[in-house]
């Protein structure tokens, strides 16, 4: 058994973390958060120029060819660096369902682009309030025109295509993917405000914008939760790189502060709440590799080892980071302290892909679905 | 990022599977599978008997205390031998829990303080499970404060004589052997007046009463010492260095990895998805599926997480205090599950045989066992400083009795 990444992938680590270290500190971070730019442009193409943003591209699209484990160490650090560019809905989402259900010319057009930092790619699926149903569609398409409306579409306010989720008809397997260049006619777009401004959000308007298929007509609800697990576990690597940042955010905080005539990490109540981070984010992390295993072999079992890594790493992040606050005592709640970055980020990551309810049934769902076969 | 075996590992695994399929005990086979959690029962058997005979077995074979020397009764194995040994022996690894403290923890430490002469009379006994062995540590007035322990031990002559104290001894009545760590100097500080012995458990003076626990079993006993003679060449390590000799016995408490804890996970999974509720099964109710998530993560959580440890095992690495989260995990979880599975059934949960419900005597044997598991081998609080202070570098907590003598502690709150 080797239930490990290889030495070459713990390289990819080691400079993935370098460049980020260099080039994304909270100063970056926080450039983006007080609204300087939508998305930090220079780590963008610097990451471009390192091959990142198109690792799990292959060759013939301009990509590096890598696999998804790789993806996974990269998404790790990302994720641990709080890094405000548009890499999770171009990287994981938009460009794995070209590569997934794509049409050779949809690869050809767009995948050499995002691989080299030209293309921003996203993915609409939110309409309203609740987790998405594939019922609750209400975004149509007609003679290879769509209309409707999508919030909360993850870079959406920068990219330049969107993959689309909408039906064309009224039935129930109706859904389907679309490609629409938001740069083009029918598109109106405005950021929305989140948690977590570091990352545009914004809410889509098509009217009678030209779109065209991606995958099979009809297969759009099985080809959307596909690209959500699979994303699912890209995120979880975020969330477990952030949760182990902001845990040993906290343990250089309890070593630095003193009370009391001790350093605070020298009480028993500092000590078990560091030490139930550390549990926490180890089984994230224990469970993130199963994950990773499962993407990167396209295993059977990837739908739940998908919703598995994503409640284990929502929970994890969600609880490093507030507790990371409450080590910080009255200074975790200043702008100044680097707390906030951890806690919004963690707190949009547990939403964006769907919230941890939704997951938590899935998981549930698809165990039972496992034992009655 | 593979789950399969290295060729030699593999071939390993074939010679272990092969050995098990010709020599395993069938006939205490149902016996196993009907014991997922606690004591093992056997109905036709006497538990003892068959557990020394299949490690006897073992031993002729070579498969016992795998990674122990072969002088010794082992077989010079490596770290991942002995987990794949263990994946292979599953359900008749439950015939072993009667050697797991002789094997895991005074073993290894004879192995590294006893004389040669000893090693080699008393090694291979405990192997092959002629003889079983205790270890004598927790003490009335200390449990987790094990450097508290106030077992005397004075010289006398050649020998030293033992008065004091011993509790929660596991399987002290049935023990050939064991380790006792005493104090044999009340003037300096507690961590330095402490001596580890070996001793025989017929020895004259030695008084053995079982404790009825909460759960009504008897897992456990009281140990009386009244002048209790050991001879000198049976001490582990130097005079005062007792809490250094202990320190080897509990770091080998962590090797024994390669399964996780049980959690009762996989049970109550079973459970809800028959139990119907309302007309419906549990498992479709949105606020049961929360908390099974809830424990799914965490019993898959300790899985994978094991298996990072074999393969940190496989390529050579020693395991560390990491692996102090899967008790700490398991025995919170396993309390909190029993407590939900009475939940659903609703009055009826109280009963121990419950209509439709099989499992209600198991869930209520967690019920009352897990608040031992919070417990025994280092509570939740010591397992929580464990990990904040060796894995998370933490500084150790302020001690008040470190440098006084140990009788000038103050050993009464009011």
């Amino acid at each position: 058994m080797n239930f490990d990444f290889s030495d070459e992938q713990k390289q990819l680590r080691d400079e993935a973390r370098r460049f980020l270290d260099e080039n994304c500190t909270t100063k970056e971070v926080r450039a983006i958060l007080e609204g300087k730019d939508v998305y930090d442009r220079k780590l963008w193409k610097g990451l471009a120029d390192l091959g990142l943003l198109g690792i799990a591209i292959p060759e013939e699209f301009g990509g590096a060819g890598a696999g998804r484990l790789e993806l996974c160490i990269v998404a790790e650090e990302i994720g641990r660096a709080l890094a405000p560019v548009p890499y999770s809905s171009t990287v994981y989402l938009a460009s794995e369902i070209l590569l997934r259900a794509g049409t050779d010319a949809q690869k050809k057009e767009w995948l050499p682009k995002i691989a080299k930092g030209e293309a921003i790619g996203a993915l609409a699926f939110v309409e309203g309030p609740g987790n998405p149903t594939p019922g609750g569609m209400k975004a149509s398409v007609s003679g290879g025109k769509l209309s409707g409306r999508k919030t909360l579409v993850a870079d959406g306010g920068v990219a330049d295509f969107a993959i689309v989720a909408a039906r064309a008809g009224s039935g129930e397997n109706t859904l389907s993917l679309y490609l629409v260049d938001l740069k083009g006619a029918g598109v109106t777009r405005a950021n929305v405000e989140t948690v977590d401004p570091t990352r545009n959000h914004a809410e889509i308007t098509f009217a009678n914008a030209p779109a065209a298929l991606v995958g099979n007509e009809g297969e759009g609800w099985t080809l959307l939760t596909q690209a959500l697990d699979r994303a699912a576990v890209l995120v979880a690597f975020e969330q477990i790189g952030g949760a182990d940042r902001a845990l040993y955010m906290a343990r250089d905080y309890a070593l630095d502060r003193m009370a009391f005539g001790r350093q605070i990490g020298s009480f028993q109540a500092i000590k078990h709440i560091l030490a139930d981070m550390y549990v926490s984010a180890t089984l994230a992390r224990s469970n993130a590799y199963y994950g990773a295993w499962a993407l990167s072999t396209d295993a059977g079992e990837l739908a739940e080892a998908a919703a598995n890594a994503r409640v284990s790493a929502t929970q994890a992040f969600q609880l490093c980071a507030k507790q990371n606050n409450q080590v910080h005592g009255g200074m975790g709640f200043t702008w100044e302290a680097d707390c906030h970055l951890f806690y919004r980020r963690s707190n949009l990551l547990a939403l964006t892909l769907g919230s941890l309810s939704w997951w938590e049934d899935a998981l549930i769902e698809r165990m039972r679905k496992r034992n009655a076969a | 990022m593979n789950f399969d075996d290295t060729p030699a590992e593999a071939a390993f695994r074939a010679e272990a599977r092969a050995w098990i399929s010709a020599n395993a005990p069938r006939q205490y086979e149902d016996d196993l599978r009907a014991s997922p959690f606690g004591r093992v029962v056997l109905k036709n058997a006497d538990i003892i008997a068959a557990s020394k005979d299949w490690q006897r077995k073992k031993a002729d074979a070579g498969w016992a205390c795998l990674h122990w020397p072969k002088e010794y009764g082992g077989r010079g194995a490596t770290p991942i031998e002995r987990v794949i040994w263990s994946q292979e022996e599953g359900l008749y690894g439950k015939l072993s829990s009667l050697f797991i403290i002789g094997h895991g923890m005074c073993g290894p430490t004879m192995m590294a303080y006893a004389s040669e002469a000893h090693k080699k009379t008393r090694l291979p006994p405990l192997a092959s499970g002629q003889e079983i062995w205790c270890q004598l540590f927790s003490e009335p007035a200390s449990g987790s404060d094990l450097a508290g322990l106030r077992t005397r031990a004075e010289k006398s002559g050649d020998d030293w004589i033992v008065n004091g104290q011993k509790v929660w001894t596991s399987g002290a009545h049935h023990s050939d052997w064991a380790i006792l760590i005493t104090r044999t100097d009340p003037d300096v500080p507690k961590h330095k007046g402490l001596t580890m012995f070996f001793l025989n458990m017929k020895s004259p003076g030695i008084d053995i009463r079982p404790i009825k626990q909460s759960n009504g079993q008897a897992e456990f006993n009281e140990v009386y010492f009244n002048d209790v003679r050991i001879p000198d060449h049976q001490r582990l390590g130097k005079v005062g260095d007792g809490w250094n000799v202990s320190l080897t016995t509990l770091m080998n408490e962590r090797l024994s990895i390669g399964a996780s804890m049980p959690t009762g996970f996989p049970e109550l999974f079973d459970l809800f998805a028959r139990l119907t509720i309302d007309g419906r099964p549990a498992i479709e109710r949105s606020d049961v599926r929360a908390k099974l998530a809830n424990w799914a993560i965490r019993a898959n959580g300790l899985k994978y997480t094991s298996y990072r440890s074999i393969s940190a095992l496989s390529r050579g690495e020693m395991p560390g205090p990491e692996n102090s989260i899967g008790k700490l995990v398991a025995g919170a979880t396993m309390q909190d599950i029993a407590t939900f599975a009475a939940d659903m059934q609703g009055p009826t949960g109280a009963m121990k045989k419950s209509e439709g419900v099989d499992e209600a005597g198991l869930f209520q044997a967690m019920l009352m066992r897990s608040i031992a598991t919070r417990i025994e081998g280092g509570t939740d609080e010591i397992l929580r400083n464990i990990i904040a202070e060796r894995v998370l570098a933490l500084p150790a907590d302020v001690r008040v009795d470190k440098d006084v003598p140990f009788n000038r502690i103050p050993t009464r709150g009011r």
